[in-house]
Formats: structure tokens, sequence, C-alpha cells
């Protein structure tokens, strides 16, 4: 099934991103059960239904080219959103090798690649797109490989070095963060950029994780979702602009709280990149608003029953102190028991 | 679980008169990428057994189309590499795992010492590509009986020039591990591949001189050693697995169609570790703290100590 993107919408000043109801129907609901807390959700990457965020290693929908005129937005502002360190060329051509043969075998309608030894050639209908390059040799691309191709997914990418039993943030492309810096998270390993999660430590959840990653193998994958709230269909929520987005929390109230606040939810996905033994973090991000989500009342009555009984330090970690009452009380329509009592 | 992949063997060739090469190439589809310090695990059936030796891939990984491995025939064989001398012709199917790094080069070295010892000198041959495309600082320290276990020394010495220094033990010529390790700059990070006791000598030299753990790296490839035929009963599913002595007790967990998660096969990376409940176990790996052993044995290499039956949580 072919996807058909919609025109540009904004992530940013007039926020025109919606949903269409196909995407609605796919949206990775992240919540199995009424509660939530950490715990180690990696689960190997192996494909499901088709037509689903599930069914292929980066996912491609509606919001494409949407999404890409957000990260030129972002990149023009502040280039240093991409950032590869020296020892990481090999995993950012690695990268670039991965996405371009997946996204061209997987949506051979909008992407295509043909190789003949290192000479590449890479076509992008969507983008209008054709670069002829050779593999390896970044002067005959128009910027760095993992600018290159990235500015042409949908989703952030983490390259992590794995060296001394950790890895590293040593490289990405990130432009849609929720709250965090690939600048401020450059160099630290894994243990270090989780520090301020709240009782996880205590759990033992990052020495798991971090143990099963370092063990992925090539070609099988891991994957997870996480989640949290954001105001507004708002991409770049970095520590960068905090200045620009921080402040919209208290913009949140009764009557504009379910078209205003959106549930979050990051994709993330894990595949061992072969030739440098990187390891890619992807994290492919999708945004949908409280009504939204509403058309499917038995997620309204679930994310109401989380947000509910969330532990305080969760939900300030996640930055949703200020609006949780607001979305609490307007989900609870939708919860059956509380209509009841 | 990672499923093996099929190869077609496309060449042997015999590189010392114990050491043969084989070149792998695909059934159907590409082989999978790897990284410098890869390794496979070869399925070989010997006999009724099928056994899984790890041999390190040392071709560039630049160029996937093939895999190569060289195998030294052991003298007390448990059958892998006597089959691998004895029987593989080009044009035999093989199963091989996935590759899989457990001895990658580290990217903040300042410098990589590289130490092979004889057939250890194999993922060394996948470092080599690397290191001279980043433009990395490294020499390499090879001991080996000349016209004997000397694999590759040729194109070594046409490639690597003065970063190459060679040790015959035919000669007379010595590694001298303290004096070489003590004369390293700061920085340098060092790699050993080889016998048991050229790594022991690595690891206790770099201790004495209070370098970091992290930045001695080693890599054990031997089989694993022989022991008393023993019964391991298997708790939950019931079964009883009988290990020979020269089969491990992972060996024979799998010959019963039990598939344990592994890496290594030779006690170092953990993956394949299970819970015992009962029984007196030879822990023979490098891997368990010593809290971990009162519960928890790593089947590739250890067994039930003197014949001892082991309770596995299976």
């Amino acid at each position: 099934m072919s996807v058909i993107f919609k025109p540009l919408e904004s992530y940013r000043d007039d926020f025109t991103y919606h949903n269409s109801a196909q995407a609605i129907s796919r949206f990775p609901f992240p919540f199995p059960e009424d509660n939530y807390m950490y715990s180690v959700n990696i689960e190997p990457a192996t494909p499901r239904e088709p037509g689903s965020v599930f069914s292929h290693w980066f996912d491609i929908d509606e919001h494409y080219l949407s999404e890409m005129a957000e990260r030129s937005i972002v990149l023009e502002r502040d280039p240093e959103r991409c950032l590869v360190m020296p020892h990481m060329a090999t995993a950012a051509w690695d990268t670039l090798e991965m996405l371009m043969t997946h996204m061209a075998a997987d949506y051979p309608e909008h992407f295509s690649l043909s190789r003949e030894g290192e000479r590449w050639t890479w076509i992008n209908r969507p983008l209008g797109i054709e670069q002829a390059f050779t593999f390896g040799d970044a002067d005959t691309l128009p910027c760095e490989p993992l600018e290159y191709i990235t500015r042409q997914t949908q989703g952030d990418f983490a390259l992590l070095d794995q060296r001394d039993g950790n890895l590293f943030m040593d490289a990405g492309m990130v432009t849609c963060p929720a709250d965090w810096s690939i600048k401020f998270d450059a160099g630290m390993s894994f243990t270090q950029w989780h520090a301020p999660v709240p009782m996880a430590h205590q759990m033992g959840v990052f020495e798991r994780a971090l143990k099963y990653l370092l063990n992925i193998q090539v070609d099988h994958p891991v994957r997870r979702l996480n989640w949290t709230l954001t105001v507004n269909p708002r991409m770049d929520t970095s520590s960068e602009t905090y200045h620009e987005w921080g402040q919209e929390r208290a913009l949140v109230n009764a009557e504009n709280v379910a078209s205003m606040v959106h549930l979050r939810v990051e994709l993330q996905f894990m595949p061992r990149l072969p030739r440098s033994n990187a390891l890619l973090f992807g994290i492919r991000t999708y945004l949908i608003s409280l009504e939204e989500l509403a058309t499917n009342p038995a997620w309204a009555c679930r994310l109401h029953r989380v947000l509910r009984d969330l532990p305080d330090a969760i939900a300030d970690y996640k930055g949703m102190t200020l609006y949780r009452q607001f979305v609490v009380d307007w989900l609870s329509q939708y919860d059956p028991e509380v209509v009841v009592a | 679980m990672n499923s093996p992949i099929e190869v077609r063997v496309a060449a042997v060739t015999q590189i010392t008169p114990v050491i043969r090469e084989f070149t792998f190439e695909p059934v159907r589809g590409a082989l999978p990428g790897f990284s410098s310090g890869s390794h496979v695990v070869v399925h070989m059936p010997v006999g009724e057994r099928s056994v899984r030796n790890a041999y390190s891939l040392l071709s560039n990984p630049a160029q996937t189309q093939h895999y190569r491995i060289a195998v030294r025939l052991q003298d007390e064989s448990r059958g892998g590499s006597r089959y691998m001398h004895e029987q593989v012709k080009a044009g035999d199917l093989l199963q091989v795992s996935p590759p899989a790094n457990l001895f990658a080069p580290n990217s903040q070295a300042r410098h990589h010492l590289l130490i092979a010892g004889g057939i250890g000198i194999t993922p060394f041959l996948s470092y080599l590509p690397e290191l001279q495309a980043r433009d990395a600082s490294y020499s390499l320290h090879y001991a080996f009986r000349g016209g004997f276990t000397d694999a590759y020394l040729d194109s070594l010495r046409e490639n690597l020039g003065t970063q190459l220094q060679t040790y015959d033990s035919i000669q007379g010529q010595v590694l001298d591990l303290a004096t070489l390790l003590a004369s390293q700059a700061l920085g340098t990070h060092v790699y050993v591949c080889g016998p048991q006791r050229l790594i022991d000598g690595v690891r206790v030299h770099a201790e004495q001189l209070g370098w970091p753990e992290i930045r001695v790296h080693w890599e054990v490839f031997a089989a694993p050693e022989p022991g008393h035929p023993f019964v391991a009963n298997l708790a939950r599913s019931g079964l009883t697995v009988e290990v020979a002595s020269d089969s491990s007790l992972l060996e024979a967990l799998e010959q019963a169609g039990v598939e344990i998660p592994n890496l290594c096969r030779g006690g170092v990376c953990g993956q394949c570790a299970v819970a015992y409940l009962d029984g007196a176990v030879e822990h023979r790996d490098a891997y368990l703290s010593a809290t971990e052993r009162s519960n928890t044995v790593m089947p590739c290499v250890s067994r039930g100590l003197c014949g001892s039956a082991l309770l596995l949580d299976l």
C-alpha cells in the first residue's frame, strides 16, 4: 500500500499539523496496561502487520514532507544539531547505507538506489532529488553523509560508539528531541545521559537495558516505545529552544486542553551498524492531540488511568506537572468507572 | 535467536602445514556486513554430534562478497578442526552464525598494540585495513613457529614494514611482554589473541604495570576442554541430557533441541548463562562473579564437577 503524503503542514507558529483518520488508526499507542512504570520494554524488532508503524525498519508516513521541511528550518537556525565526531565517519556511512537500502526496498515508489561497486545513485522522488556519488567519499555528496541521508528520513538518529562496555553518543542528527540536546549529551555514555531519569536507576532498568543493547547483533535490531506529553504539535522541543516552548505549558486550560495537548510517542529502533560496530539509535516521533486520540475511546480511557495514577516524580521528569490535572479531567469523560461514580 | 546463514565453500587453501583457509560465499542473497574483530560460529556435523566452533573473520570488512576464516588443526581436536581440515571441500555447504563482535578496536586508543600468537593472527587481519584507512597508530607483534604456525607472514611483512615485529620460536626469538608493555605510551590499548599463556602473560604484566582494565583486550578461541561425562537434568522440561566427555554442555543441550542464546562459546560473553538448582559445577568461564557461580553456570565451557549431575533451570 503506497503512502500518500499530505501537503506541507507546520510544527511551529500556526501549528497546522493534524493526523488523518488513517494516521490515527496506525498511531503507536504505547500503553499495554492501565498503569505505567519504567521497565526494560525492549523487544526484537520483528516486522508486524503491513501498514502498521512496525512493518518496516524505517517508517515513512503522511507527514514526510512536513517533517523534512521542519528539519530544514531547525538546521538553518542551528546547524550543529547534526554532529559527527571524526571517529564516527564509518558509522555515518553505515547509517547512510542502511537507510538508503531499506527505504528503497520498502518504498520503491518513492525511493530507489542503484549500486555499481562504489558508484551509487540515489533517487528521492517526493523531495525531487537524484544524486550520484561515490560511497565512502564525502566530497561527492552535497554535505556530510549522516546529514545528507537524515535530511531525507523522518525521526532523530543518534549514533552510539561501543567501547569500554558502554555506549557513547558521539554522532547524531537531533532536531525533534523530547527535552534534551545532542550538543549537551555529545560524548556522554549511556549511563551518563540517563542519570537524570527518576526511579529507573534504583530498579536496575538501565543496567539491564545497557547489557541488552551491547549484545545487539547485525540484522537483529530491537525496538521499544517511549512517551511523554507535548503542548502543541511541536517537534523541536529541544533544550536549545526551551525559551520558545517551555512557557506554553502554562497556556493549557480546560477549554483548549483537547486540541493543545499531544501525546508524543517515540518508536525507538536500534540496529547494529555492521561495518563500524556502532549502534544506531533511531527515535521516530509520533504526535497526536487528545481530541484525535479520543476518536478511539478505549485509548482515551486507558490514558486517563495512566496519567491519573502516574507517580509524581515521573510526571515531573516528563514536564507535565503544570497541566496534568486539565488533561486528567478532560479524559475522565471517557472512563466508564468515573462516569458511573 | 540468530538463525544460521547457509554458505558455500568457495575455496580451500593450505596456508601452513597446520593452517587452512576457507572462503565462504552466500548461497542466496548477500552476506551480512561485519566490523573489524568479528567472528562467526561454524556448525560442523561430526558423526552423530554437531560441533560449533567460533572463528575470526579475517577478510577486509569493506568487502562482504565473501567471508574468510583460517582454521588450525588442533592436536587434541574434539573433531571440529579435524573435520574442517579433512572433510570440507570447495563446493560444500555449511551453516554459520551471523557475525558478532566481542573484540572490536577501541575508537579512543592513541596507539593500538596488537599481539598475536600463531593462529591468533586472524582477528588482526580484519583490523589492519580499518586501522590503515583511519590512519591510526598501530604495531603488530606476531609470535609463531616458523614454517608451522606463521600464517600470512609474507603478506604482513610486505604490507606493514616496520610496524611488524616477529618472534620465531624455532629461531629462539622471544617476545618479552614485560619490556614491550612497559615501553608503551599512555593511551595505548593492547589487544591479544593466541594461546592461553600468551593472553595470561599480557593480562598479568599489564596489571602489574597499572594499566586500566579497559585498555586490555583479549580474545580466546580455544574450543572447550573435554572432561568427565555427566548428566544434566532439566527441571522445567523434564529432559535428561547426557554430556559426553568431548562435548560441551551447550553442545549437548543444542543436540537435544534446547537452543540457548550464545555468542562467544568460550566463557567470556555471558550470553549463555543458565541457572542451576542442584549439583557441583566445575566453573571454567571468565565471566561469572564468585557470587553468581553459586547458582549460575556457563554451559559453553563449564561442566559437572568430576561427573556430578546438574539440575538446570530449563
